[in-house]
């Protein structure tokens, strides 16, 4: 047994005796699917072979796959398959280890006392950076809430000085834990791959202690190739840092960042002619603090932006009291996708549907108690791509939902509404409110649902 | 030949309606009331003392009502197992009766008395009386497995005929024909056991809000239905303020402990509808409370680990953080947030709180703020709600927490907000949390933003006298928004910048009509056909943007398509849609205008089928449930070793979503849309 294959069956284990009931699903659903008739249309030439030939000979078959074949087979074998199969002969073993296995791998670190799921197995990680760190160009670190996972996470990081990685993604899928390292650890981890992987393309660092010094040596090394930055609630850097990013790296196409950082200085960086279109950008708008204040962006900055990118997508996350949107929608802004995680005002919504012409997505959270029926109405009007509406703790009167429906007819191919919110009024009650609206929309639509008990 | 008769009493705490006791009076000799319970493990198991409670006082206004009946309730202690083979023999018994319980536990606890009677040579019947349809017809009119949102649930009710009309209360003249002698010490012998003998302290009580009993219960059904009349709204009432307090006419723990029939609550409603709006057939949504009731008793009959979330495979398997301190904090009303501190002290002193009240606590301590498990939710609830059920308790846990049913995520009850807005001057939570009584309304949700002046005014400041808050809520549901979406996007395999898109589109609505093709377009619930019928979750290209961050989403996710990331080239698709040389970018998502141009071409399109193989997994899985246990049907009369068997031998392991295991070691993620593309196209992409 290969020494990297051992620490994959530890890892999994506990799943061994699973394994059979794995086939029978593959091959119910995955029918459509081309892996699945990949793997039936090869059993199929067995079987078939075998009914020619004899039984030998349909041994011999597979010890004479290609080797591109074989890798191509392996590609799509979860990594434990791929292991048993490993073990099968010589050549399958060497296909086991072939770098383009393991260009992409993701590791995952927690602790028995903080999450439910279950971590890479340690030997396995030894493995890798042993045998296959090299090969690694796609690579995610999924770290739960505990502290120890993302020192783990760093140490793994601090160790990728011979691969060249393409994209890094760190991502905290419970609370935000490399936030608890210290900095300066967090950092030279971090700033390790990127002095070593000199192509790095997308960088997903939401949640973490990264800073301006090591965007810096970020930009100084990977400005020709960086595409994507994500780094939502990032506290350490400044609007200076981040600016200086778009200043370089002039192939960046997706960033996303707090409304902090947010400047009319970067948005004219993203929109000189240098720079490649923009195709996403993503703003949180987060309070700190209650009755915050919050700058504004010139108008003339987004209209830059939306010459040189024309078609470039505004998402845009509203987390605030409905007394901090002072500054918010006075101008017209090229938002397209909008959501409101707090309670909203009629009157920022009733804004929204003078400011936002190019709105596509709206999802609001909460209103108060004052039915939204001339805001919505105005948004239909005014905002002509909108197709994906979803109202939670809010009130509308029946009829003019479905006024708003009918004007925007079938282009709302999301429409997530709670029934709570819809108030029966003369022409519509409860109950026969899905027939209309279900009719102007051309498919069967209901309201939302929430359990009564 | 003399007929000896045993009923045994669990759930169905009453002589209305309960068919399974006529059976036992029919032509019987003798009959004996019974509940068994073992005092030592009453302590040790998970449910509060408001719980034990209302049970005794359920089993004392049982007792009495035999008394009236010249019988008695016979309380034996111990296990059921260890029990009636003593009984059997010390009676004579020769047939036992008890009503049929749908969930997986009590159908391997029955499975094994059912056996057990048959070695003793007494014959079992068994009646279903604790839902108002057959759980497995319904499964079975739905291909086989339990529906799995709420609307194809009511769409499939709405085809059955309606449920069993009531039974009339047994009467004395039945019970006379199989008189039976009390001895002397029957009190001695088979008392009701005090909560004390089953080792509660009660001193300091709280008077009993909620009695026990079907006496209370059929009391409180009349106050319902005046109650009804009164404010007319039969159908969709509002939720006011005072809906938030135990309520006279409430009757949910009434309906979980069977003190009332779910079948004479719905043919009262249905009689008072039809009595005031004179329209022949009601609409399924007067019945909505007994519904959810029955939908998750649908969803949870075939499946045991339906209370957790390992292993369950209609749950979505979230990465939920682990926190004992966190979870204390909320299960004690101790969150610093006076809306969620407030229906915990309400939930802990009385035992019910309003379904909107259980939505905000979930809320928070699920998907909204905390990000800790439903399980430890579920738990908590099971020890303290009154009318916690097994199947409907973890079934609202999972719908709140969004683990299951395929509903929106986006929707994140606000612990200040929405307290306000059910009640704006804050009194529910003067009532339940004195210390703040003396807060102004303006501050009452949130007193930690009160000035130093107004809390040391109202007696009460924020860090000394009541705790901080535990959470920042913006931060916290900007976070979790965030860790609901990267499930959901994996789950859907959808990576558009859409938030309402990540959530897969179940296409059961979508399915063909299984039985009575005539009813599919009157019934009140089935609008027209319409010309598609599921486009919601077309799209004509995933989006290029998170697309490149496609390995970045968590891929922990129970229904997630075991053979699908491999080759998903639409992940790459729109990567290589995306010509890098003039920078134009495909649509991003089914929300960009141009996918207006098509928004009918879902189902050929490269999300249809994807999405649409989820929904089959899930189904394919939920239908080797229904092939083992379909055979546990409700004629349990002559129920088998093997059928029983089959109940408790569904091994898990099998219905294990086996993806699991594929997610945790091939990693899809073609992480980098714009490489990808230049080179190897496809292959690059996948390894």
């Amino acid at each position: 047994m290969s020494e990297i294959v051992a620490p994959v069956f530890a890892q999994f284990s506990f799943l061994n005796r699973m394994k059979r009931g794995v086939e029978p699903s593959e091959q119910q659903d995955g029918g459509g699917t081309s892996d699945a008739v990949k793997k039936k249309s090869l059993k199929k030439s067995q079987k078939q072979r075998r009914d020619v030939h004899p039984e030998e000979e349909g041994a011999l078959y597979w010890e004479c796959l290609p080797q591109e074949i074989l890798l191509h087979i392996f590609q799509y074998l979860p990594l434990l398959d791929r292991a048993y199969a490993s073990q099968v002969c010589r050549r399958w073993n060497q296909a086991f280890h072939m770098p383009e296995l393991w260009r992409c791998f993701e590791f995952e670190l927690n602790q028995p006392a903080s999450s439910y799921l279950k971590a890479t197995h340690p030997d396995l990680i030894k493995q890798i950076i042993k045998r296959h760190s090299n090969h690694l160009q796609y690579v995610s670190f999924k770290v739960d809430s505990s502290r120890e996972s993302a020192e783990a996470a760093c140490d793994i990081l601090s160790q990728l000085v011979n691969c060249s990685l393409k994209t890094l993604g760190l991502i905290s899928t419970a609370r935000p834990s490399f936030m608890e390292l210290p900095k300066s650890h967090f950092i030279s981890a971090l700033t390790v791959v990127f002095v070593n992987s000199k192509s790095l393309s997308s960088l997903k660092i939401d949640d973490t202690p990264v800073d301006d010094p090591s965007l810096k040596v970020l930009v100084a090394n990977n400005s020709d190739t960086l595409k994507l930055l994500k780094m939502s609630s990032c506290p350490h850097v400044s609007p200076a840092g981040i600016l200086c990013v778009a200043d370089q790296c002039h192939g960046l196409r997706e960033l996303a960042l707090n409304y902090h950082l947010l400047s009319d200085e970067l948005l004219i960086a993203l929109s000189s002619e240098k720079h490649v279109h923009l195709e996403h950008l993503r703003i949180d708008v987060v309070s700190e603090n209650p009755g915050q204040q919050f700058h504004t962006i010139k108008k003339s900055s987004w209209d830059a932006m939306v010459r040189h990118s024309p078609k470039f997508n505004l998402v845009m996350y509203f987390f605030l009291y409905e007394d901090e949107f002072g500054p918010f929608f006075r101008d017209e802004i090229p938002v397209t996708h909008l959501y409101f995680g707090r309670s909203v005002s009629k009157d920022v919504l009733g804004r929204v549907g003078l400011t936002c012409p190019r709105l596509v997505e709206l999802v609001v959270c909460a209103n108060g108690l004052r039915p939204l029926d001339e805001e919505l109405i105005r948004i239909a009007q005014r905002c002509t791509q909108l197709s994906a509406i979803g109202l939670g703790e809010c009130e509308v009167s029946c009829s003019a939902f479905v006024e708003f429906v009918k004007m925007c007819g079938d282009r709302l191919t999301q429409l997530s509404i709670m029934e709570e919110v819809l108030v029966p009024d003369h022409r519509y009650g409860l109950d026969d409110i899905h027939w209309e609206v279900s009719k102007h929309l051309g498919r069967v639509w209901f309201p939302d649902m929430m359990p009564t008990w | 030949m003399v007929v000896n008769s045993v009923h045994w009493f669990r759930k169905g705490l009453r002589l209305h309606d309960n068919p399974a006791l006529q059976e036992a009076l029919n032509g019987a000799d003798t009959v004996r009331c019974v509940y068994i319970l073992d005092p030592w493990f009453a302590g040790a198991a998970n449910v509060g003392i408001n719980r034990w409670r209302f049970l005794l006082e359920a089993l004392e206004d049982l007792d009495n009502s035999l008394k009236k009946l010249n019988s008695r309730l016979f309380v034996v202690r111990g296990q059921p197992t260890d029990v009636f083979p003593r009984l059997f023999k010390e009676w004579n018994v020769t047939r036992l009766t008890f009503e049929y319980d749908p969930e997986p536990y009590g159908k391997e606890r029955d499975g094994a008395i059912i056996k057990m009677a048959q070695e003793f040579g007494v014959e079992t019947l068994i009646r279903n009386s604790h839902t108002l349809y057959n759980l497995d017809r319904i499964i079975e009119m739905n291909n086989n497995n339990p529906p799995l949102t709420f609307k194809r649930f009511q769409t499939i009710v709405s085809r059955l005929e309606l449920p069993r009309r009531p039974l009339a209360p047994i009467t004395p003249q039945q019970m006379h024909k199989c008189h039976t002698n009390i001895s002397e010490n029957h009190d001695q012998l088979y008392n009701i056991p005090s909560l004390e003998e089953l080792g509660f302290r009660t001193e300091g009580l709280p008077t009993v809000v909620w009695r026990g009993g079907e006496s209370e219960a059929l009391e409180r059904l009349n106050k319902h239905l005046d109650k009804k009349v009164w404010v007319a709204s039969i159908e969709h009432p509002r939720v006011s303020t005072c809906s938030l307090y135990a309520s006279p006419t409430g009757l949910s723990p009434y309906l979980r402990f069977g003190c009332l029939s779910c079948h004479v609550l719905y043919y009262n409603l249905r009689e008072l509808y039809m009595k005031l709006r004179k329209r022949c057939s009601p609409p399924l949504s007067l019945f909505g409370q007994l519904l959810w009731r029955e939908f998750f008793y649908t969803a949870a009959t075939n499946n045991p680990n339906f209370d957790r979330m390992e292993g369950n495979p209609i749950c979505v398997q979230i990465p939920w953080d682990q926190n004992p301190e966190a979870l204390a904090k909320w299960a004690e009303g101790r969150t610093g947030f006076p809306w969620i501190d407030a229906i915990m002290t309400q939930l802990r002193q009385e035992g019910w709180i309003h379904h909107l009240a259980r939505h905000a606590v979930a809320c928070f301590l699920t998907r909204g703020d905390l990000w800790l498990s439903w399980e430890s939710g579920m738990k908590v609830f099971e020890e303290l709600l009154l009318d916690a059920d097994w199947s409907v308790n973890a079934g609202s846990w999972m719908w709140l927490s969004c683990s299951a049913f395929f509903q929106q995520f986006f929707h994140c009850y606000c612990p200040v907000g929405f307290g306000r807005r059910t009640d704006p001057t804050g009194d529910y939570i003067r009532r339940y949390i004195p210390i703040l009584k003396d807060y102004p309304n303006r501050y009452i949700y949130e007193p930690w933003n009160a000035p130093e002046s107004v809390q040391k005014a109202a007696n009460c400041v924020v860090g000394v006298d009541y705790p901080k808050p535990m959470i920042n809520h913006a931060e916290g549901s900007r976070l979790n928004i965030e860790r609901m979406k990267q499930v959901y996007q994996q789950l859907s395999h959808y990576r558009g910048l859409s938030l309402l898109a990540s959530v897969p589109t179940i296409q059961e609505e979508a399915e063909p009509p299984m039985t009575d093709e005539s009813q599919t377009s009157s019934g009140p619930d089935s609008p027209p056909k319409p010309p598609d019928v599921d486009t919601a979750g077309c799209s004509t290209a995933p989006d290029s943007s998170t697309m490149g961050m496609s390995s970045f989403t968590v891929d922990n996710t129970a229904l997630e398509e075991a053979s699908l990331p491999q080759n998903e080239p639409p992940t790459t698709i729109s990567s290589t849609s995306t010509d890098p040389m003039t920078g134009q970018p495909k649509p991003p998502s089914p929300m960009s205008p141009s996918a207006n141009v098509a928004p009918c071409s879902g189902r050929s399109n490269s999300l249809g089928p994807r999405r649409k193989s989820l929904t089959r997994k899930a189904r394919w899985n939920q239908r080797q449930r229904g092939r083992q246990n379909c055979t546990t049907a409700v004629k349990e009369d002559r129920k088998t070793d093997e059928e029983s068997r089959d109940i408790t031998g569904t091994s898990t392991i099998t219905r294990h979503v086996p993806r699991k295991l594929v997610d945790e070691t091939y990693h899809p993620a073609p992480v980098e849309n714009h490489d990808t593309q230049s080179h190897t196209p496809q292959k690059a992409a996948y390894l």
